[in-house]
């Protein structure tokens, strides 16, 4: 850790979304909200269609820097994000995000931030996607 | 109706007690793609110094979700749910959640705003363990549109 550079990529991670991966998340985490469930509903409220749970989104971006941090989330003080944009899942291809996890600060005497871009279909979907862990 | 803009500083009582099962542990890992051995072997959780299995961050929204029902169902509070966008979310952690754990849950709102056409709720769930020990604090602001 003492090593880091500000910027540094410290993980990266493709996720490939289906529909299934809704339905799972859905039950594991009881939000059965229909919009993550059904297009027409999805579009009853102006979505093209079914969308990922914002919280799925948030709970896979933050998997790599677990990982990173050797398996071990116990160093991670903070993890906050602003759902910025839907990740559509279409029921055939599915949708692919993408996850980039660098340095953002390193002056924090509170710990080490990184910033987590996440990206589906070439968009940014979570804003101020940070983690903050201790030093 | 709209959103009571009174509502900032009202808690909600506590959650009954949620008993954290293993296999939900399993459960939810897997559903967001959690790779650690910590969140799935019991030797491994054991080995790096926890009880048992080590829940993923965000496992906490299943526990803070039960608050939301709270201020949800409150007819004072004017927020009907399908009018409801989850605009930001926040987990502030002293330790992760444990296979094992029981875990009580208290929502406060803390800011209510009028943005433009919508009002933004600041709600913050303070989750304690069996001992009343600070475990996580979740915090969501919730985008209700100006015509719900």
């Amino acid at each position: 850790m003492t090593d880091l550079q500000l910027g540094q990529i410290v993980a990266e991670r493709d996720v490939h979304l289906t529909r299934d991966s809704l339905a799972r998340y859905a039950g594991a985490s009881g939000d059965f909200n229909p919009i993550h469930l059904r297009d027409d509903i999805a579009q009853s409220v102006g979505l093209p269609g079914v969308i990922a749970h914002g919280m799925l989104t948030m709970g896979l971006a933050i998997q790599p820097v677990i990982e990173w941090l050797g398996g071990d989330a116990r160093r991670i003080l903070d993890y906050g994000v602003r759902f910025t944009r839907p990740v559509v899942v279409d029921p055939v291809d599915g949708a692919d995000v993408h996850i980039e996890a660098k340095v953002g600060a390193l002056d924090d005497p509170a710990g080490i931030r990184i910033d987590l871009t996440v990206t589906a279909a070439g968009q940014t979907v979570l804003g101020k996607a940070q983690v903050r862990i201790a030093p | 109706m709209p959103v009571n803009l009174d509502l900032a500083g009202r808690t909600y009582p506590p959650t009954e007690p949620y008993l954290v099962g293993r296999e939900k542990v399993r459960e939810f890992a897997d559903a967001v793609f959690a790779t650690s051995p910590l969140s799935f072997d019991v030797e491994a959780a054991r080995a790096a110094g926890y009880a048992d299995l080590v829940a993923p961050p965000t496992f906490a929204v299943v526990i803070q979700g039960r608050t939301w029902d709270h201020l949800i169902g409150d007819p004072e509070a004017g927020i009907e749910l399908s009018r409801v966008l989850h605009g930001e979310q926040r987990f502030s952690a002293t330790r992760p959640i444990v296979a094992g754990d029981e875990l009580t849950a208290a929502l406060t709102v803390t800011q209510v705003r009028a943005v433009g056409g919508n009002t933004m709720v600041t709600a913050e769930t303070v989750i304690t363990d069996a001992d009343g020990e600070h475990v996580v604090t979740a915090t969501s602001v919730l985008v209700a549109g100006a015509d719900a």
